[in-house]
């Protein structure tokens, strides 16, 4: 019996690193997911035969519980708000390796030190990351609004991550494990996880919530060798480094450091900012239409805007009709259009827009100086040229889309205001830059209509 | 049981693989693999299980119950959101 445990998770464990290695084509992605999952229902289901396992009824309540209510939502949310939930479903994960460790410190039998300090190190990251993200979630959900910061929060923060750290010696070097401080302990990596991600802007969370996803996965990993699990060590540390490593590439495409995103706020530090010269020159859908209608290259810039507005089945339907009267159309994506690298593709992928139609930074930016309308909708930060130009901006040094060397500049736009930055925007005021007021799905309209009746 | 160096040894080659498989991956999918890797360790599972099984005590029970609840949670609300986005994608050309 126990073999055939063991081969199903090592098959399990097969199946994981063939799937997530699927899921880096986009030829092959689609069913990557469900080699992977394959590997998941090898793994449960051969986990029921586990010897001297009793609770079953339970168990599987439990387990009809938790995977009917995140089938339902994982099913009903729409792809605008899927950052938020990815942070949710991790959060569980993270809880999960914590419910692991508490239940085995209050067994209390551990076969060496060795087993024991993994499990309240597992114990201590995955607590860690299920309150931080929880708080992402609420971040990026809108139930908190606003960044919370107060004077000498970086040091009360490392108080209270060294009470958890010498809570977490107690445990490992303590010889009779009292129940008092397990609880204390879960309570302050518990509070340590919500203070952590507290004063981080919602601009940053994406970093964050890939930070978390990858802290799970290394808390299962360590969960793993104190059950003696080879498949949860080997899927939780693959998801470790591979979590590391997107962390990395998204912190990069945001030109901040992970140690940055974590312990300075964006903005708050924001030196003098020059005046920008210039007005915002207002252009009607119209002329607008006749602009794209007659170019010869058209790149759209889509933000998340776009997205917030509903507008990208009618860009799609705009972009359709440019390429019937054989306009060359492009979509330029910014790495952190969105709310998290790829989101933008995604949100564009829902409605019907071929992946190979998208652009990266570094294969568009070229193409700018020879292109004839530039259409940027609710995008707003990574097109400005403040981050090329001034120094003193708080994006300066960020990688952005170089719209501003298109021959004509077209931006719809619902008002006057800044960008989720706060910071203004130098491409609006340019010279060869008009500004499209209104709606984005309205306009997007708009514009269809106008090419239509030309 | 798994000790000592070969442990070290799984984790070691398992943290390259993970290195591998994400470092030539375009930036399109970056969205789609974290939400992957998170239904990945969704493994979690699997361990909640064994734990809830060997609880004695009702509060172990408790804790264990909620385990097995949040990891199952993990585990198909990573698939489902998964599947979602990565059934999303298709080629200009010819088939999907």
């Amino acid at each position: 019996m126990d073999n055939i445990i063991e081969i199903s998770y090592f098959i399990a464990a097969v199946l994981f690193i063939l799937g997530l290695k699927r899921m880096s084509s986009p030829v092959t992605a689609r069913d990557g997911i469900i080699w992977a999952g394959a590997g998941m229902l090898v793994a449960t289901l051969i986990t029921f035969l586990h010897p001297g396992m009793h609770n079953y009824v339970l168990m599987t309540t439990a387990i009809f519980v938790g995977g009917v209510a995140a089938f339902w939502s994982g099913k009903k949310v729409a792809m605008t708000d899927m950052p938020q939930m990815i942070a949710l479903y991790n959060g569980m994960g993270g809880g999960a390796a914590g419910a692991i460790a508490a239940v085995e410190l209050l067994k209390g039998e551990f076969h060496s030190q060795t087993f024991l300090t993994l499990a309240v190190l597992g114990a201590l990251i995955g607590s860690v990351s299920f309150s931080g993200s929880l708080i992402a979630f609420a971040k990026l959900q809108g139930l908190i609004r606003r960044p919370m910061r107060f004077p000498g929060q970086q040091y009360f923060n490392l108080a209270v991550f060294l009470i958890a750290l010498g809570l977490a010696a107690t445990l490992i070097f303590s010889p009779n494990l009292a129940g008092l401080v397990i609880l204390a302990f879960f309570a302050v990596a518990l509070a340590y996880g919500f203070l952590m991600a507290l004063p981080i802007g919602g601009a940053d969370m994406p970093v964050v919530i890939s930070l978390f996803n990858a802290l799970t996965g290394l808390a299962v990993a360590f969960e793993g060798f104190v059950l003696n699990n080879a498949a949860m060590i080997i899927a939780g540390t693959v998801v470790g480094s591979a979590g590391t490593l997107l962390t990395q590439l998204m912190a990069k495409a945001m030109n901040r450091s992970i140690g940055n995103v974590l312990f300075s706020s964006f903005g708050s530090s924001g030196g003098e900012e020059a005046a920008v010269e210039g007005s915002m020159k207002p252009i009607d859908a119209a002329d607008a239409g006749i602009m794209m209608a007659y170019a010869e290259r058209v790149i759209i810039i889509p933000g998340y805007g776009m997205a917030v507005a509903q507008a990208q089945h009618k860009i799609w339907e705009l972009t359709e009709l440019l390429r019937k009267r054989d306009v060359d159309v492009k979509f330029a994506i910014h790495p952190v259009a969105g709310r998290m690298p790829g989101h933008m593709n995604v949100l564009l992928a829902e409605a019907n827009v071929p992946y190979d139609l998208l652009y990266d930074l570094d294969e568009i930016n070229a193409a700018f100086p020879q292109t004839d309308v530039v259409l940027v909708i609710g995008a707003n930060d990574v097109v400005n040229p403040s981050a090329r130009t001034n120094p003193e901006s708080p994006i300066y040094g960020m990688p952005i889309l170089d719209a501003d060397k298109a021959h004509n500049v077209i931006v719809i736009k619902r008002g006057q205001g800044k960008g989720f930055s706060g910071v203004e925007n130098a491409l609006f005021f340019a010279d060869n830059t008009r500004m499209l007021y209104g709606d984005g799905q309205a306009m997007a309209g708009e514009l269809i209509q106008a090419i239509k009746e030309l | 049981m798994i000790e000592g160096m070969t442990a070290l040894y799984i984790f070691m080659l398992s943290a390259f693989t993970g290195y591998e498989v994400i470092s030539r991956v375009p930036v399109i999918l970056h969205t789609p693999l974290m939400s992957g890797s998170n239904f990945v360790h969704g493994i979690v599972l699997v361990g909640a299980m064994v734990a809830m099984g060997h609880a004695q005590s009702p509060l172990e029970q408790v804790i264990g119950f909620l385990g097995v609840a949040l990891a199952a949670g993990n585990a198909v609300g990573g698939y489902v959101v998964t599947e979602r986005m990565l059934e999303m994608f298709k080629s200009s050309k010819g088939k999907n």
